[in-house]
């Protein structure tokens, strides 16, 4: 080549190489591609077939499906190894979905989990007609609504049915819908505060939130079920199941309170000053560019704390409330189900029922990132 | 002072402003009329966007006066009448990014003006037709380029109908080829009869369109001049200074 050049001969764009096709190529590209890559996949798979074969075992192949008592899950009284204990289960699955809560009544949960489903379906469904009414619904009418079908308005004809007989998913539901109903607006009030110009505002939102956050949850709800009638007149009582529900629900809120103050960070200040050059007022700025901005920023991280409350919840049950964890316990230590793999089963299924939940939010959560990612991004 | 009966678009009288012990703004007196386009210019931390921001109520002064068509602006309920007077466009955009550029240029219309839905989308798609990017009113800013950004924005805060639209060097994040496009669209915005607040450093547009080129420089006002007369003969060597380097 010489040292000057003058383009004679266009190059016209031509297809990229075909690459190479098939599930051959695919593992060796994704599985095999170098020899680290080789033996960390044999060592994956070698683990796997390790860990596999035993659980589908236990789990389905001498797994026992059908029986009234612990006698069906004996391996002497079966006469063949016996793995889990599913019999057991669907037995006590009125017990572990609606605790004590009168039989007669179990409609009005189940009208419960239905609204539920209802109001969490359309907020979620990204493409719903009116979601905005939706998130009503779910933060506005459905916890007035829940509150009257599980506790009772004579008023309405509906039984009162006292907390105490309340138990299994329904407290536990209970528990974490109220957490994240309360979080996730206060938490945004809390965050606001947090930045506010008023530094009394900002002063009081801060000790708040770093309040709850140095403190274990145990110890919140001990001081809530312990501590909390202390502080009140004698001729009051605050219900039970109400005190971690607080508990529950200021822990959760400093927690979601830092979260949205990082979405808030990361709206550029440019956003508000053009909304401000346009003369909406300071409440039109957050309501309409500021924090639909900052809480697209975030979901994850309030997906993140929603899983984390979820799992959670299962401490309400060491200051005696019968969430599923201590249904569950409760339910197997029944003579009647005496059997090996009776313990086993229950906390498989509770590692399951966790699993399904909070596995769910987080590819809601991905896919919610995902449908962002398109699109948007520059200003 | 300016020979008319109507008060002057914007008045500024001994304006001043401090950001902490830093004094950004000097003694500032700057008298627009009506229908006038004023390109101002100068080094960088002059305080040029802090005059525009001043102009527009967004930044508090802690000395003298701003009216804007006869009324002065001090205080709060003030600063949001002059928001509503002067349209701005920045440097960076600043588009909306959540919303499609139809709901960017409805949002305030529909909320601060309180128009019906409808009437803000058609006034909206006649502010976007007037910037040329009709067709991008169902994007998203992520997804146009930084010249439709920026006319997007123009049209943005034309839809609120300013008396006043005040620029702040609203080229300066464009690659090279989007510049002439937006400053075509200024140009026929000019040529509306629009009062024009300009920080530019395009000096080409300046000539074209500028009545008066205002110099600043270390918060202080040098030089103001007709265009033609602040290019061929500026009369404070800060200026020539500038210009020489600016020109090259
Ligand atoms: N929010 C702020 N806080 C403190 N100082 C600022 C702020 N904004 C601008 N300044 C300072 O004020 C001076 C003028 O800034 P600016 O008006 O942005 O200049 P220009 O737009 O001419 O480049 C600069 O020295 C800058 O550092
Ligand atoms: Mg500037």
């Amino acid at each position: 080549m010489s040292e000057t050049f003058l383009r004679t001969a266009e190059v016209p764009p031509r297809a990229p190489p075909a690459a190479v096709g098939g599930p051959f190529a695919w593992v060796r590209r994704n599985l095999f591609s170098s020899l680290g890559n080789a033996a960390t996949t044999l060592v994956v798979l070698a683990l796997l077939a390790l860990v596999l074969p035993p659980l589908f075992r236990f789990l389905v192949l001498d797994a026992v499906w059908t029986g009234g008592s612990g006698e069906a899950c004996r391996p002497e009284a079966a006469g063949r190894p016996v793995g889990a204990c599913w019999a057991f289960i669907h037995e006590k699955l009125g017990y572990l979905v609606y605790g004590s809560y009168p039989l007669a009544e179990r409609w009005r949960p189940d009208a419960v989990f239905a609204l539920m489903l209802l109001g969490g379906g359309w907020m979620l469904w990204l493409d719903a007609p009116r979601r905005g009414l939706g998130a009503l619904f779910f933060f506005g009418v459905f916890p007035v609504a829940a509150y009257l079908l599980l506790a009772g308005a004579p008023a309405l004809g509906l039984k009162p049915v006292p907390t105490g007989l309340w138990g299994g998913m329904i407290v536990t539901f209970v528990v974490s819908l109220v957490g994240i109903v309360v979080s996730l607006p206060l938490g945004i009030l809390l965050a606001l505060g947090r930045r506010s110009d008023l530094p009394v505002i900002r002063l009081a939102c801060t000790l708040f939130i770093e309040f709850w956050r140095g403190v274990p949850l145990i110890t919140v709800l001990f001081m809530a079920n312990v501590m909390l009638p202390l502080f009140l007149p004698g001729d009051i009582t605050i219900d039970r199941l109400l005190r971690p529900l607080v508990g529950v629900a200021l822990f959760a809120s400093a927690y979601m309170a830092e979260v949205v103050r990082g979405g808030l960070q990361a709206v550029p200040p440019g956003q508000a000053q053009a909304a401000r050059a346009l003369g909406l007022t300071e409440l039109q700025i957050l309501r309409f560019v500021v924090l639909p901005q900052a809480i697209k920023i975030v979901v994850p991280g309030i997906v993140n704390t929603f899983i984390g409350l979820f799992k959670d919840t299962t401490l309400v049950s060491i200051v005696g409330i019968a969430d599923f964890i201590r249904v569950l316990e409760s339910a197997r230590i029944d003579p009647r189900w005496a059997a090996p793999s009776v313990p086993v089963t229950a906390y498989a299924f509770a590692a399951l029922f966790y699993f399904a939940f909070c596995f769910g939010m987080a590819r809601y959560a991905a896919f919610i990132e995902r449908r962002l990612a398109a699109g948007e991004g520059a200003r | 002072m300016t020979g008319g009966k109507e008060p002057p678009a914007v008045a500024i009288t001994g304006l001043n402003k401090w950001f902490g012990s830093h004094h950004v703004l000097r003694d500032v007196d700057l008298t627009v009329r009506r229908s006038e386009r004023l390109v101002i210019c100068g080094p960088s931390g002059s305080g040029k966007s802090t005059l525009i921001r001043c102009i527009n109520g967004l930044e508090p002064y802690q000395g003298g006066r701003i009216a804007l068509a006869g009324t002065r602006l001090d205080g709060h309920r003030e600063a949001e009448m002059a928001r509503l007077r002067t349209g701005m466009v920045f440097q960076s955009f600043n588009l909306f990014a959540h919303l499609t550029v139809l709901e960017n240029c409805t949002l305030a219309p529909i909320h601060v003006r309180r128009m019906g839905r409808h009437r803000a989308e058609d006034l909206a798609m006649d502010h976007l037709t007037r910037v040329r990017i009709p067709e991008q009113a169902r994007k998203y800013p992520g997804q146009l380029s930084g010249g439709q950004r920026q006319r997007a924005a123009i049209a943005r805060a034309l839809c609120m109908a300013p008396e006043i639209m005040l620029f702040d060097e609203p080229t300066s994040a464009l690659d090279p080829e989007m510049v002439e496009e937006v400053l075509g669209t200024m140009v026929d915005l000019a040529q509306s009869g629009m009062t024009m607040l300009c920080v530019t450093h395009e000096m080409g547009f300046a000539r074209r369109v500028a009545d008066r080129v205002v110099f600043m420089d270390e918060g202080q006002i040098i030089e103001i001049a007709p265009t033609d007369a602040f290019f061929r003969t500026p009369r404070h060597e800060r200026t020539r200074a500038f210009l020489g380097q600016i020109l090259r």
